[in-house]
Parts: C-alpha cells; sequence; structure tokens
C-alpha cells in the first residue's frame, strides 16, 4: 500500500508567495478577532465559580436562568454540557459570600424547583490565583518560545530558528483566533494543548529542515529552491501519515473524551491540520526568503577541488 | 550489520518485563476496606487492637478478606460496598461507645487488590488525581500580613505596658503599616529607652531618629523574625488542619505547602463537601481555670460523686478526670506563644508559655493568690474540653513567661506546645481555589480516558499494519512497548493521573509513532534507490536517528515548560507528556530495531523486506 506514488518533485515553492498571502490574511483576521472578541476565558482565568449539574431529564435551562434571576445573578451562562441533562453554571465572584455560600444557596434555589438535581462538580477559583495562572502560562509560551530557538539555532542556523519560530507562532494564534471567533471556551487544558501544537508543529518543520540540510549535501548542484522542493517531496509522506495517525488520536479523544476533553481535542485538531500547511508553505518558504544556502549548514573548504589534478596527491 | 549485541537484547527484556511489572498494579481495581485509626496519639493501634476488630466483624457476620496493620491505622478489606458499611456501623458501636468522644475513627477506604508481592517490590498502581476519584481539593492562602501585624500589634501593646512600668513617658507607641513607632518626649532618657527595647522587644530592629520635639524610635520586625513567623505561622497551620482533618476519616489526604503561603488540601472519596469546608474553617479556643480542689471536688474526680455546682468535668488526654470550675481565668487570646523545651532547673522536658500583658498580670495575680492549688488548660474543639495539663502552682509567676514541666516526656512536651498553639490559628486562611467532583464523575472520566486511548490505539495500530506490513506490525509491537514503559515509570514514579494525562497519553501515542513512520518511510526509499534490503534497514534507521533526535527534544522543551509553570491538571498532562516522549524514543530506536535485527538480521541473503509497497517510478 503506497499513498504517495509521486514521480517527481513538487514544485511547492511556486506557490509559496501566494499561499504566504493567503496565511498572512488568515493570521490577521485571527489578530483581529483576538482583538474584538477576545477569548472566553475559562473560570480558572477569571476568577470565579463553576458549578456542574445534572438533572434526572432534559434541564430546564430556562427555569433555571430565572432562578438565577431571582437570586440575583442577571447574565449569568448557563449552556448543555455535554449531553442535555447536564447544566453548566458559571458565576461570577461575589464579594460578600465565599464559594460554599454561594453554591449551596443556588444548589438549594435549585431544588426548591421540584426537579431531582445533583451537583457533580464545582470550581471556584480566587481572582489572584486566576490571574496568576494567566502569568504562568504566558511565561511558559514565551520559555517554550525561547528553547525552541536556541535550540534550532545549534543544530541548524538562526535562520531556520527563526522561520521555524515565525511559522508555529502563525499556528498559535490561527487556534486562538478559531477560539476567539467561536468563543470556544479556553481553559489550562486549552492552554496546555496549544502548547503541545507548539512543540508538534516545530517537531515537523525540523523533520523537513533535516531533509533540506541531506539534500544540500547530497545534491551540490541544485540551487535551493529546488532542494527545498526536493526535501518536502521526500517528507510529504511522512508529514501526512504521521499527522493522519496523531489525527486518529485526536478523533478518538473528541468522540470518547467527553466534554471535558472537548475544546482541548480541537485546539489539537486545528494544531494539526495546520501545523501540516504552517510547516510546508510558511516555515520553508520564509526560511528561503531569509536567504538559506548551502554554506550555513555545511562548512566548506574541507572538500577537495576535483578539477585540481594535484588534489589527494600524497608524495 | 543488522545485528545486536546480546547484552542489548538482554536490556530489551528486562525493561518489557519491567514495564508489564509495573503496569499490571493499574489494573487489579480496588477493594472496599474500613480503616481505623487512633484520635489520640496515646492510644496504639497494633496486633491485640487488630484481634478485637477481627472478632468484632466475625460476630456481625461479616467476611474480612484480608487485614494489614499500616502505619498507625488498621486496615480491614471486605467483599462489597454493603458490607463495608454494615463494618463500620458495627466497629463504630464497639469502639466509640461514648459518640461525644470517639477514641477511633472508622474511615471508609478504598484498597487495592494488587498481591502483596507487587506490592513489596514497590508495584503500586498510579495516583489517581482527584478529577478520576471525585474528591475535593482547597487551596488556603495564608494571611501572612495578619499573622505578622498580630506581633507587631502585641509588642506595641506589651511595650506600653513596660514603658509604664518603668516610668518612662512618652508621647505614643503605634502600629503602622509594617513599623512600630514610639514618639518619645524631649525630656525622656533615651538610652534607658534603648535599654528597654533591647529587653522587651528583641524581635526588632530599632532605629532612632533625633529631633528636638522629642525623638523617635521606629522599629521593624527582623527579617529573620518575620520568616521564623511565616514558617511557624504555616506549620502551625498545617498541623491544624490535619487535626481537623482526622476528623472527617479521610484516607489518604494531601496537605501540603505550596509555595511561601499556601496550603494545598485534597480530600478524596470526601462527599459532604460542606461538611469538609465547615470542618477547615473552625478553630479550637484555648482556656485557664482553677481546678475545683473542694471536698466535693475531689471525690467528683474519684468518680464518687457528681459534679458539685460551678464545676465542670472534663478529661485529660489519658482519659482522667478534671473537675475545673466554671470562671475562666484566661483564654487563648493572652496566649502569645508556646515553645517546647526543658525546665531551667531540673532539665526536665517542658513548655515555656509566653503571655502578653494583659494576661502575665492576670496570671501573675491569680498564682500569687493560689500557691499549692492545681491550674488546669483546656483545649476546646466544637464545645468539647480536654485538659491538656493540669499542673500545681508553685509560685507567683509574673513577667508573663510561664513553665509547665513534669511527668512529660520530650514528644509530650511538643504535643502540648502545639495544642497550645492551635488554640487559634496563627492566621487567618482563605479559600482561593477549590474544585469538588463527584464519584460518579471521577468514574466516568477513567472511562472517557481509557475509551480514547484503547480506541485510537486500536485504529493506529491497524492503518500501520495495512501500510507497511511487516515492518507495521513491529512498529505497533513498538507502540504497545511504548505504551507499557510509560504506564510502568509513571507508576513507579507514583505520579497523578488526571484526565488531561490522559489525553496526555493518546496524544503521546499518536507522536510517537512519527518515529517509527520516519523509519518505515526512510527505509522505502532507500530500497527504492536500490540498496539492498540489509542496506536499507541500516541505513533507514541511522539516517532517521538525527531526526527522530532533534523532533522529539523540541517536543520536549515544550513539555518541560508546561510541567514548570502549569499546575494541577496541565502538570499532570506535562509530566505524562514529558515522559512519554523519552519512552518513545527509547521503544522507537532500541525496541524496534532489536526486533527488525532479530528478524532480518540473521539472513545473510536478504532478498527482500515485507515493508509494504516500494513503488517504483517507471
Amino acid at each position: 500500500m503506497e499513498f504517495f506514488r509521486i514521480r517527481q518533485d513538487i514544485a511547492f515553492m511556486r506557490y509559496a508567495r501566494a499561499l504566504n498571502v493567503v496565511s498572512l490574511l488568515t493570521f490577521v483576521a485571527a489578530v483581529v478577532f483576538l482583538v474584538t472578541r477576545g477569548l472566553n476565558l475559562s473560570v480558572e482565568f477569571t476568577g470565579g465559580t463553576v458549578m456542574e449539574l445534572s438533572y434526572e431529564q432534559t434541564a430546564p435551562l430556562v427555569e433555571v436562568r430565572q432562578t438565577l434571576n431571582t437570586l440575583g445573578y442577571t447574565d449569568v451562562p448557563v449552556q448543555n454540557f455535554g449531553s442535555s441533562r447536564d447544566v453548566l453554571l458559571r458565576l461570577p465572584a461575589a464579594g460578600n459570600q465565599t464559594s460554599a455560600q454561594q453554591s449551596e444557596q443556588v444548589l438549594a434555589a435549585l431544588r426548591a424547583q421540584g426537579e431531582q438535581v445533583t451537583l457533580r462538580r464545582t470550581e471556584y477559583v480566587g481572582p489572584q490565583v486566576g490571574e496568576e495562572l494567566a502569568t504562568n502560562g504566558l511565561i511558559a509560551l514565551a520559555l517554550v518560545i525561547v528553547g525552541i530557538m536556541l535550540y534550532l539555532s545549534m543544530r541548524f542556523e538562526w535562520k531556520y530558528a527563526v522561520s521555524a519560530i515565525v511559522a508555529n507562532l502563525h499556528d498559535v494564534v490561527i487556534i486562538l483566533g478559531f477560539f476567539a471567533f467561536f468563543q470556544w471556551e479556553f481553559s489550562l487544558a486549552v492552554l496546555a494543548a496549544v502548547l503541545a501544537v507548539l512543540g508538534y508543529s516545530v517537531n515537523e518543520s525540523v523533520v523537513i529542515f533535516d531533509r533540506v540540510r541531506e539534500c544540500f549535501r547530497r545534491y551540490r548542484k541544485l540551487e535551493t529552491r529546488a532542494i527545498i522542493n526536493k526535501a518536502i517531496t521526500s517528507t510529504i509522506s511522512r508529514t501526512i501519515i504521521t499527522h493522519g495517525s496523531t489525527q486518529i488520536m485526536v478523533l478518538s479523544m473528541l468522540l470518547f473524551g467527553g466534554a471535558t476533553l472537548h475544546y482541548f481535542a480541537l485546539a489539537l485538531t486545528i494544531g494539526i491540520l495546520f501545523g501540516i500547511y504552517s510547516s510546508v508553505f510558511v516555515a520553508a518558504a520564509i526560511a528561503m526568503w531569509l536567504g538559506i544556502k548551502r554554506e550555513d549548514l555545511i562548512k566548506p573548504d574541507k572538500d577537495i577541488d576535483r578539477n585540481d589534478p594535484n588534489a589527494g596527491a600524497v608524495v | 550489520m543488522n545485528r545486536f549485541p546480546i547484552w542489548k537484547y538482554v536490556v530489551l527484556v528486562m525493561a518489557l518485563v519491567l514495564g508489564v511489572l509495573y503496569t499490571a498494579p493499574n489494573f487489579f481495581g480496588e477493594a472496599p476496606a474500613v480503616q481505623v485509626s487512633a484520635l489520640r496519639s496515646t492510644v496504639k493501634v497494633d496486633a491485640p487492637l487488630m484481634q478485637r476488630l477481627e472478632r468484632t466483624l466475625n460476630e456481625a457476620g461479616l467476611q474480612i478478606q484480608g487485614s494489614v496493620l499500616q502505619g498507625n491505622s488498621a486496615v480491614l478489606r471486605l467483599t462489597n460496598a454493603d458490607d463495608q458499611l454494615r463494618a463500620r456501623e458495627a466497629l463504630e458501636k464497639n469502639l466509640n461507645p461514648n459518640p461525644q468522644a470517639p477514641a477511633f475513627v472508622v474511615a471508609l477506604n478504598l484498597v487495592s487488590r494488587t498481591p502483596q508481592w507487587m506490592q513489596d517490590l514497590l508495584a503500586k498502581p498510579m495516583y489517581l488525581g482527584l478529577d478520576l476519584r471525585g474528591g475535593v481539593h482547597f487551596l488556603l492562602q495564608v494571611d501572612m500580613a495578619a499573622a505578622l501585624q498580630k506581633k507587631l500589634d502585641t509588642t506595641a501593646a506589651d511595650l506600653r505596658v513596660a514603658l509604664r512600668s518603668e516610668r518612662l513617658r512618652h508621647q505614643g507607641i503605634a502600629r503602622e503599616g509594617a513599623t512600630v513607632t514610639l514618639q518619645l518626649r524631649p525630656d525622656t532618657p533615651s538610652d534607658a529607652v534603648q535599654r528597654l527595647l533591647a529587653q522587651q522587644a528583641p524581635d526588632l530592629q530599632w532605629v532612632e531618629q533625633t529631633a528636638p520635639e522629642g525623638g523617635q524610635w521606629r522599629g521593624q520586625l527582623r527579617a529573620e523574625v518575620v520568616r521564623q513567623v511565616q514558617e511557624q505561622a504555616l506549620k502551625q497551620n498545617i498541623t491544624t488542619l490535619h487535626n481537623r482533618i482526622n476528623e472527617l476519616g479521610v484516607a489518604e489526604p494531601v496537605i501540603q505547602q505550596q509555595g511561601i503561603d499556601r496550603i494545598v488540601v485534597q480530600l478524596p472519596g470526601v462527599q459532604d463537601t460542606a461538611k469538609a469546608k465547615d470542618i477547615l474553617g473552625r478553630t479550637a479556643t484555648l482556656e485557664v481555670r482553677m481546678v475545683d480542689e473542694s471536698a466535693e471536688g475531689r471525690a467528683a474526680e474519684q468518680g464518687q460523686a457528681p459534679v458539685p455546682f460551678g464545676s465542670a468535668r472534663f478529661f485529660d488526654r489519658n482519659g482522667q478526670a478534671v473537675i475545673v470550675k466554671r470562671d475562666v481565668v484566661l483564654t487563648g487570646d493572652n496566649l502569645n506563644d508556646a515553645q517546647p523545651g526543658f525546665d531551667s532547673q531540673t532539665q526536665e522536658p517542658a513548655v515555656h508559655l509566653n503571655l502578653n500583658a494583659q494576661g502575665a498580670r492576670i496570671f501573675k495575680d491569680v498564682t500569687r493568690e493560689n500557691v499549692g492549688k492545681r491550674m488546669a488548660i483546656l483545649l476546646f474543639e466544637k464545645g468539647q474540653g480536654e485538659v491538656v495539663t493540669a499542673p500545681v502552682i508553685r509560685s507567683e509567676i509574673g513577667g508573663g513567661r510561664v513553665q509547665i514541666s513534669g511527668r512529660m516526656t520530650t514528644t509530650e512536651a511538643n504535643d502540648v506546645a502545639l495544642l497550645l498553639r492551635s488554640g487559634s490559628l496563627a492566621a487567618p486562611m482563605e479559600i482561593v481555589e477549590e474544585r469538588t467532583v463527584g464519584p460518579s464523575l471521577g468514574a466516568e472520566n477513567i472511562a472517557r480516558g481509557f475509551d480514547s486511548v484503547t480506541w485510537g490505539f486500536v485504529v493506529v495500530v491497524a492503518f500501520i499494519c495495512l501500510y507497511y506490513a511487516v515492518f507495521g506490525v513491529i512498529s505497533s509491537l513498538a507502540l504497545a512497548f511504548n505504551l507499557a514503559l510509560l504506564v510502568a515509570v509513571l507508576s513507579m514514579l507514583q505520579a497523578t493521573l488526571t484526565l488531561p494525562g490522559m489525553a496526555a497519553m493518546a496524544l503521546t501515542l499518536g507522536m510517537a509513532i512519527d518515529a517509527n513512520v520516519l523509519i518505515n518511510e526512510r527505509v522505502r526509499e532507500e530500497l527504492r534507490g536500490g540498496a539492498t534490503p540489509q542496506a536499507a534497514i541500516h541505513a533507514g534507521y541511522e539516517r532517521a536517528w538525527g531526526t527522530i533526535l532533534d523532533s522529539n527534544v523540541t517536543t520536549l522543551i515544550a513539555g518541560v515548560a508546561l510541567f514548570l509553570f502549569g499546575s494541577g491538571p496541565v502538570r499532570g498532562f506535562a509530566v505524562v507528556h514529558v515522559v512519554g516522549i523519552l519512552t518513545s524514543m527509547f521503544s522507537a530506536v532500541l525496541f524496534s530495531r532489536g526486533l527488525v535485527n532479530l528478524w532480518y538480521g540473521r539472513q545473510r541473503k536478504l532478498s527482500k523486506v515485507s515493508i509494504g509497497t516500494v513503488w517504483q517510478p517507471k
């Protein structure tokens, strides 16, 4: 079984300019959405109380909202979570009550409505802990970026490091853009997924760059653009099969993981798909435009000039 | 060329055996059990008690699957959950005849069914996080500023009294923020003040500021004193919490310091969160009262007469009755500090108390008037009082420094000092984070995580075997080996498994396949290029290794960053991720190569390898 019967190198770089313009536009769109709509941050970052309730039959969302209104909570997000019987509430932090009192009060009021309701889970995060988690998340992101850039500069060269990071940050911003546009809940788990995607995406670019280095060594006569095309063509089979396999695992998570892992798996899916695109077109193209040359990776002057008749002679 | 030396195979076989051995405990499941622990440190849980427990259960008609003494508690395994509840009832009735004064705690617990020989080898199942087990998680913040302010306030009040008794007049002493400011009058002798400050308030660093209208002394807590106060406040609060949580009867609670001013409390399996929160918030109060030494009082102490009017009966830690008067002489508010130490004259273990100015005055009066009589120090919790100690007053004690000694071992002195200090929490605590997961959700989450990993694994394996034939089978075996090693390492580390952790397992498998795909594709390419099969295998593994290393290191960097800055479930994710990457490198390169070498390596004249279609362009 062979899916990739490729006869000759596909000229990926020919489409580089056009596709990078598309990339830039989606990138800008993502940033616009992030700025205007903002991320739907979960309670872990904003502080507040989350209650997950389970009803015997379909949850009466309208009545729940009314009950909350009478308690004084206007504009509290109440939504189904997973199945139609589960409800997720998000209460803002109330100054004069502790979270324990808040959740007891709400539960008592809902029970008084007559339906059988059980509390499956509550989560309370104080506002300063939320801030800390957000800060720590950003520091983690910065650390990952710096670490990867250092490592790539060491193994390859700075141009490769820069292009890999730019391409993969582009991935991350696109994922965030999706979350901002659809207002999906951005929790700590999603942040973890984003960082995992960053690592994974760079992984992709590294495989391609590794091939580029090998092709530079092997095919001395080819110029940079052709080398890149060759490198990508040789690795495209591996790229797609690996991404496919990872996507199968993530799909399994989407199907069986339940509501908790849902957005996590979604972030991973987007990351995996865009990962292929960004590594193939964006990373390689930027590396090309930054001007990678054979000499960057291969130290010159160790080779003997083959045209010199005296080369290699030992007297 | 494609041969592994024997020692490499030995390493692989050992790794495989260890992997299976340490993964196995996770599949044994858990058995319902009851855990009996003593509420008082003086009561020992030992073999005679165990016999009594077993007898009680046998009389109740319950079958015991196994029993073991663990630390200071006895764990008895039962057949099912119903038996568990009945066992608890039977034991409660037998061990705690007086429900108001329980001597033992009987808790419901789940113990793993792992066979003992495995547990002796330290092969235990992974520790399940709260989102998989159900329970409560609190993060409490200790208000350190309040603790320090309290200390400064008491110092200022004490100084005021000391200055008055030395007849040093001043214009005011007050605490402003973190500084105590003493405003002197122009005629106040400065060196006398200095001596007093050094003597009465050595914990502060004093700086003088002279001025014509009266100098000013400003004092701030020394850095090491601040640190000491913070550490002690935290430790004291943790101990208080420990005692509280023991009463809940929770098995395996986690109470840990986090950072310099936070405490993490995790109570797995607790259903009644309201009760847990209530108990955590409680404090104990301290009281000092005189012992009733009248004839009626003494008779009541022996048990021969009822408690006289105006007094009350309390029990001390050894179970002896003490009759105390109802009037309260001192409360915990007057107690500044209690430290274990040694008697200055007899070198016996003793407890040194430090009372505040008001307390010192009251104490001086009481001891002057009651030499030769006994004084009782009581600790009240939940409205129940217990006599900590009831020493005889030998002489008038002034100055607020009191020593309690006599018939105490060093451990007892430590315990008493701790108990006295925990009379009031050193610093107020506030719940800043709280997570409650119901038990049904916990079980569901485990099922979900398990399903995701299993189904994904099955589909990926099917695909890889179809695509790469025998090499695909070898890759799948390597993947299974990877999973086994991953679970084994996590079990060995006793890492906490959370739902994101299981997601990380699924993700790691997806990424682990990458290394195998790299190798297989490379081998195919070499074969396409015309290399002989043996050379193709060799070249494939050689060339792929550099790429595998690079790509895994970058993913490792992301995992490590997540570990350092994540918390809670995210940290669980990061741990699994990092360990998974390491095991995947090991399994992909060493294990799959080992298998390939075993299968193909020996055939000198290998004509073709089963790696699926090696398509050649015409």
